[in-house]
C-alpha cells in the first residue's frame, strides 16, 4: 500500500477519516455519550417521581426532561449505536474492504454532533439552566402544543440534520450490501445482522423524509403563516399525528430490527447450533417491516377516528404478533438441544429474548382498540416501550459490544466486572420498569411530574431501580475503557463456534481488511 | 434554581429515600391491575384485558419454559452435544398458524366491545367538555332527564391540592391529592351520558378510568364518546394528553347521583347560575375603589396567572416576568387588557373565562403590585 493510505494521527484522524472502523467507533462513542446524557435526564425524572409532591424541579423543567430524554435516546443513543455497529460489522461480515461510499460515511457521522448541539442548545438559552427553554412538548412533539414553543426552529433544524445523517447512512449501507459482497455470498447466505440492516435501511429511507416533511410543516405554520395543523386556518391537528406516526411506527422497527439481527448472530454461536429457520427469519423481518407501514394509527386510537378505521388498525396491528412470534420461536428452537454456554454476550442475548417478549405481549394488549382506551397515555405504555427499547434494543447493543469487542480491540472484556454489569442491569431494569405496568393499569398518566398518592409505592421502587440501572451503566463505561486499554488477548476466532467472515481476520481487526475479497462457498 | 441547589436537594432526597422507604398507599385502589369499571361496556373492556393478559401469561410460561428447560438441561457443562437440525417446515407452519388462530379468537370480542363503545346514539344527557391550559370547561347542552341545559362552569384543581403541589411546599398531601376539583361535573346514575370533547388551545384528553372513557379534546374539532355509570359515587380522572406545563394538574371529577338528586341539583344550579349572571352584569357597570380591585385582583391572579408568571410576578422559563415589564407598567391599559382577554403566544385567552370585573381587577393588580406602582385603576367598564 502506498503512503497516502497511512492513517493520520491525532484529531485529524477522526475528523477526516473515511475508514469504516474509525467511523463505527465514532458512532459508538457518540451514542454512548448520548446514552449517558439522556440517562442523567431519566435520573432527574425518577428523582422527581420518587415521592408524591413536587420536590426537585418545576413542571416545565420536568416536561423538558421527559422530552429531551426521549429525543436523545431515540435519535442520539439507539439509532447511532445501530449505525455504528453496521459500520464496523457489515464490511467485515460480507468480505468488503470498506463501505461503498466512504467520504459520505464521514459526513453522515459528523452531521450528528451538530444536530445534537442544535437540539440541546435551547436548554441553555434564555435564562439560567433551570429555567431553560428547551423543548418541553414530549418527544412526539404533537401540534398545536409544540407550536407554542418559542425556540421551535432549533428543534426543526436539528431534526432535519438527523434526517440527512440517517438517509446518507442508509444509502451507504444499501449500496455496500448490494454491491460489495464477497464472491459466492448470495443474499440468502448473508448473516442475519446484514439482512436486518438491509431492511432497516430501506425503512429509514422511506420514513425520514416524512419526518423532515412534518417538521417543515411545523416550521412554516409557526413562522410563515401556513395552517397545516391549525383548525382555525382550515388545518387539522390530527393530521400531524397521522404524518408523525407514519414515520414513528416504522421508526420503532428501525430501532429493533438490527437488534433482532444481533441476537440472531449471538445465540447460534453459544448454542453451538445453526440458527433455526434462517429463511423464515428473513421473511419474518421483511413481513414486520411491511406491516410497520400500515399500522401507524394504533398510536392514536383516542383521537376519534371512524370506527372502521379503528377496526382496521386493530386487525393490522395484532397481525404483527405473528412474524414476531415466529422470531421468538426460532431463537427458542435454536437454543433447544444445543450445547449452551453462558458467556457475557449470551447472557445479554437471552435476557433480550425474555424481556423483548414481555414487551411484545404488552404490545399485543395495546393493539386491541377497546382496551387501549384504558392503557393509552398511561405508564403501561411507558413500561411497554421501555421493555422493547431498553431491554430490547439497548440490551442487544450491549450484547453486540461484548460479542464483537474482542475483534475490535483484540482484548477480552474484564470477566468479573462484566458479569456484575449484566446482573445489576438485569435486576435493576426490571425493578425500574415492571412496576410501571402496575401504576399504568391503576391509572397513572404518563408525562406528569406529580401523581396521586395511590401510585406512590411502585413509583418509589421504580426510582430505586432507575438509580441502580443508571449506576450500572457507569460501570459499563469503566468496562469499555478497561477493555480498550488492555485485558486478556483475544484469539482470531474468539468464540469457539462463531461463524462468519469477521472471525477469519486477525484480532484486533487490521485497519484495512479484505483488500482482496474472500471466497464464500 | 442553581445547579448547586439541585445537587443539595437531590442529596437530601436520596438520604430520606433510604431512611424512610416507600410511603403508604391508599387501600381502596388496586395498585396492581386495571381499575374495574362501573359501566357495562367498561367492564367488557376490563374482561377483555384480563382475557388477553391470561393468554399472554400462558404463552409466556410455555415459551419461557422451553427456554429455561434448554438453559438447564442443554448446557455444554452438562455434556450436552449440539443437535444438527435447523429447519422443519411442519413445525414452522404450525407455530405460525397458532398465533394467528389465537388472534382471530381475541379479535371477535374486541370487535364487539369496540362497536358498542363507539355507539353514541340514544343518549340521555349531552355535556360538552372543553380543555383549556389547564382546566376543564363544561357545558350541559342537552338533557332528557332533568333541566340542566345551559349550566356552564369551569372546573380546576382544588385549592388545597394546588397549594400542596407547589415546588418545595413540603405540605402534608391532602386527601385525593391532585384528583380533586373546585367544581364537579354531576350526572345521574343509569343514564347514557354523551361527552363531547373539544379544546381551546392544545390537545387534551378527557379520561376517567372507572367510567372507562378516554377521548382526546382537540382544538377546532368535536369528538363524541359516552359512559353510563351503574353505581352512584364519585369518580376521578385526569387529563391524559400532554398539554404543557400543568398537564398533571387538571383533574376531572364526576359525581354520579341518583336521578332524583340529579334533578334537584340541576334546578338549584341553574337558579344560582342566572343569579350570578345578573350579578356579573350589574358589576360590570359599577365603579370600584382601588383597594377593592387590588384585593379582588390578587385572588384572580393567584387562581389564573400565578401558575406561569409566579406569585411574585417574576415569571420563569418561557413565561415572562410581569414585575417591571413594559406591558404592566408603561404600556397602554387597553393593550394590557387585550393580552389578558385574547392571549399571546403560549398564553391562553382568558376573555371567556373571566368576567369584566375579574379582568379589570387583575389588570389593576398587575399594574400596581410588586413595585409596578403605576397608580392605574381599571374599571370593569373599560373591559369590552
Amino acid at each position: 500500500m502506498s503512503e497516502h493510505h497511512a492513517a493520520p494521527t491525532g484529531i485529524t484522524r477522526w475528523l477526516f477519516t473515511t475508514n469504516h472502523k474509525d467511523i463505527g467507533t465514532l458512532y459508538l462513542w457518540f451514542s454512548f455519550i448520548m446514552l449517558l446524557v439522556g440517562g442523567s435526564m431519566a435520573m432527574v425524572i425518577r428523582s422527581e417521581l420518587m415521592y408524591p409532591g413536587m420536590q426537585v424541579v418545576d413542571p416545565n423543567f420536568f416536561n423538558m426532561m421527559t422530552t429531551m430524554h426521549g429525543l436523545i435516546m431515540v435519535f442520539g443513543a439507539i439509532m447511532p449505536a445501530m449505525v455504528g455497529l453496521a459500520n464496523w460489522l457489515i464490511p467485515m461480515m460480507i468480505g468488503a474492504p470498506d463501505m461503498a461510499l466512504p467520504r459520505m460515511n464521514n459526513w453522515s457521522f459528523w452531521i450528528l454532533p451538530a444536530a445534537a448541539i442544535l437540539l440541546v442548545a435551547p436548554m441553555f438559552i434564555g435564562g439560567d439552566f433551570m429555567s431553560g427553554q428547551g423543548p418541553a412538548f414530549g418527544w412526539t412533539f404533537y401540534e398545536p402544543l409544540s407550536g407554542q414553543y418559542g425556540n421551535l426552529a432549533f428543534f426543526v433544524f436539528a431534526v432535519h440534520l438527523l434526517g440527512f445523517s440517517s438517509i446518507m447512512g442508509s444509502i451507504n449501507i444499501i449500496a455496500t450490501i448490494l454491491n460489495m459482497r464477497a464472491p459466492g455470498m448470495t443474499l440468502m447466505k448473508m448473516p442475519m445482522f446484514v439482512w436486518t440492516w438491509l431492511i432497516t435501511a430501506f425503512l429509514l429511507i422511506a420514513v425520514m423524509p416524512v419526518l423532515a416533511g412534518v417538521v417543515t410543516m411545523m416550521l412554516t405554520d409557526k413562522y410563515f403563516g401556513t395552517s397545516f395543523f391549525d383548525a382555525a386556518g382550515g388545518g387539522d391537528p390530527v393530521m400531524f399525528q397521522h404524518i408523525f406516526w407514519f414515520f414513528g411506527h416504522p421508526e420503532v422497527y428501525i430501532m429493533i430490527l438490527p437488534a433482532f439481527g444481533v441476537v440472531s448472530m449471538i445465540i447460534p454461536t453459544f448454542a453451538r447450533k445453526k440458527l433455526f429457520g434462517y429463511a423464515s427469519m428473513v421473511y419474518a423481518t421483511a413481513a414486520i417491516a411491511f406491516l410497520s407501514f400500515i399500522v401507524w394509527a394504533h398510536h392514536m386510537f383516542t383521537v376519534g377516528m371512524p370506527v372502521a378505521g379503528e377496526l382496521y388498525f386493530m386487525y393490522a396491528t395484532v397481525m404483527i404478533a405473528v412474524p414476531t412470534a415466529v422470531k421468538v420461536f426460532n431463537w427458542t428452537a435454536t437454543m433447544w438441544k444445543g450445547a449452551l454456554t453462558f458467556e457475557i454476550p449470551m447472557l445479554w442475548a437471552i435476557a433480550f429474548v425474555f424481556m423483548f417478549t414481555i414487551g411484545g405481549f404488552t404490545g399485543l394488549m395495546l393493539g386491541l382498540t377497546p382496551v387501549d382506551f384504558q392503557y393509552h397515555d398511561t405508564y403501561f405504555v411507558v413500561a411497554h416501550f421501555h421493555y422493547v427499547l431498553v431491554t430490547g434494543s439497548l440490551f442487544a447493543i450491549i450484547a453486540a459490544f461484548y460479542y464483537w469487542v474482542p475483534k475490535w480491540t483484540g482484548n477480552m472484556y474484564p470477566p468479573l466486572l462484566s458479569k456484575i454489569h449484566f446482573w445489576a442491569s438485569l435486576i435493576s431494569v426490571n425493578v425500574l420498569f415492571f412496576p410501571q405496568h402496575f401504576i399504568g393499569l391503576a391509572g397513572m398518566p404518563r408525562r406528569i411530574p406529580d401523581y396521586a398518592v395511590q401510585f406512590a409505592d411502585w413509583n418509589y421502587w421504580s426510582s430505586i431501580g432507575g438509580f441502580v440501572f443508571g449506576l450500572s451503566q457507569i460501570l459499563f463505561l469503566v468496562i469499555v475503557i478497561k477493555t480498550i486499554k488492555g485485558g486478556e488477548k483475544a484469539t482470531d476466532q474468539v468464540w469457539e463456534s462463531a461463524e462468519g467472515l469477521e472471525w477469519t481476520i486477525a484480532s484486533p481487526a487490521p485497519y484495512h481488511t479484505f483488500a482482496t475479497p474472500p471466497e464464500v462457498k | 434554581m442553581s445547579a448547586s441547589k439541585i445537587t443539595k436537594k437531590l442529596g437530601r432526597l436520596f438520604l430520606t429515600a433510604l431512611l424512610l422507604g416507600p410511603a403508604m398507599a391508599f387501600a381502596e385502589y388496586s395498585t396492581l391491575n386495571m381499575t374495574e369499571s362501573v359501566s357495562n361496556v367498561g367492564q367488557q373492556m376490563y374482561d377483555l384485558h384480563m382475557l388477553v393478559l391470561w393468554i399472554c401469561v400462558v404463552a409466556g410460561v410455555l415459551v419461557f419454559g422451553v427456554i429455561i428447560w434448554s438453559i438447564i438441561f442443554h448446557r455444554k457443562s452438562k455434556g450436552a452435544k449440539p443437535a444438527h437440525f435447523h429447519e422443519n417446515t411442519t413445525i414452522e407452519v404450525v407455530w405460525t398458524s397458532i398465533p394467528l388462530i389465537i388472534l382471530v379468537a381475541i379479535a371477535v370480542p374486541a370487535t364487539k366491545t369496540l362497536l358498542e363503545y363507539e355507539d353514541t346514539t340514544n343518549s340521555d344527557i349531552t355535556i360538552k367538555a372543553t380543555g383549556w391550559q389547564w382546566k376543564w370547561e363544561y357545558d350541559y347542552i342537552d338533557d332528557k332527564v332533568g333541566d340542566s341545559k345551559g349550566i356552564h362552569f369551569f372546573s380546576s384543581l382544588s385549592k388545597v391540592s394546588n397549594d400542596a403541589r407547589q415546588l418545595g411546599a413540603n405540605e402534608e398531601l391532602p386527601e385525593h391529592y391532585l384528583l380533586d376539583v373546585d367544581k364537579r361535573i354531576i350526572v345521574p346514575v343509569g343514564k347514557k351520558v354523551r361527552i363531547l370533547t373539544t379544546a381551546a388551545d392544545v390537545i387534551h384528553s378527557w379520561w376517567v378510568p372507572e367510567l372507562a372513557i378516554k377521548r382526546d379534546a382537540i382544538p377546532g374539532f368535536i369528538n363524541e364518546s359516552w359512559f353510563q355509570a351503574e353505581e352512584v359515587g364519585v369518580y376521578r380522572g385526569q387529563c391524559a394528553e400532554l398539554c404543557g406545563k400543568d398537564h398533571g394538574f387538571m383533574p376531572i371529577v364526576v359525581e354520579v347521583k341518583s336521578v332524583e338528586d340529579y334533578k334537584q341539583w340541576a334546578s338549584t344550579a341553574k337558579g344560582a347560575a342566572s343569579k350570578a349572571a345578573a350579578a356579573a352584569a350589574a358589576a360590570s357597570g359599577k365603579t370600584y375603589t382601588k383597594a377593592e380591585l387590588m384585593a379582588k385582583g390578587k385572588d384572580v391572579y393567584a387562581a389564573n396567572c400565578a401558575a406561569c408568571h409566579q406569585a411574585a410576578g417574576t415569571g420563569g422559563g418561557p413565561f415572562p416576568a410581569l414585575k417591571g415589564s413594559a406591558v404592566a407598567t408603561t404600556g397602554s391599559i387597553a393593550d394590557h387588557i387585550a393580552i389578558i382577554a385574547d392571549g399571546k403566544g403560549i398564553m391562553p385567552p382568558f376573555g371567556s373565562q373571566l368576567s369584566a370585573l375579574d379582568i379589570a381587577a387583575v389588570t389593576t393588580y398587575e399594574r400596581n403590585a410588586w413595585g409596578n406602582n403605576t397608580g392605574d385603576v381599571v374599571q370593569p367598564s373599560q373591559v369590552k
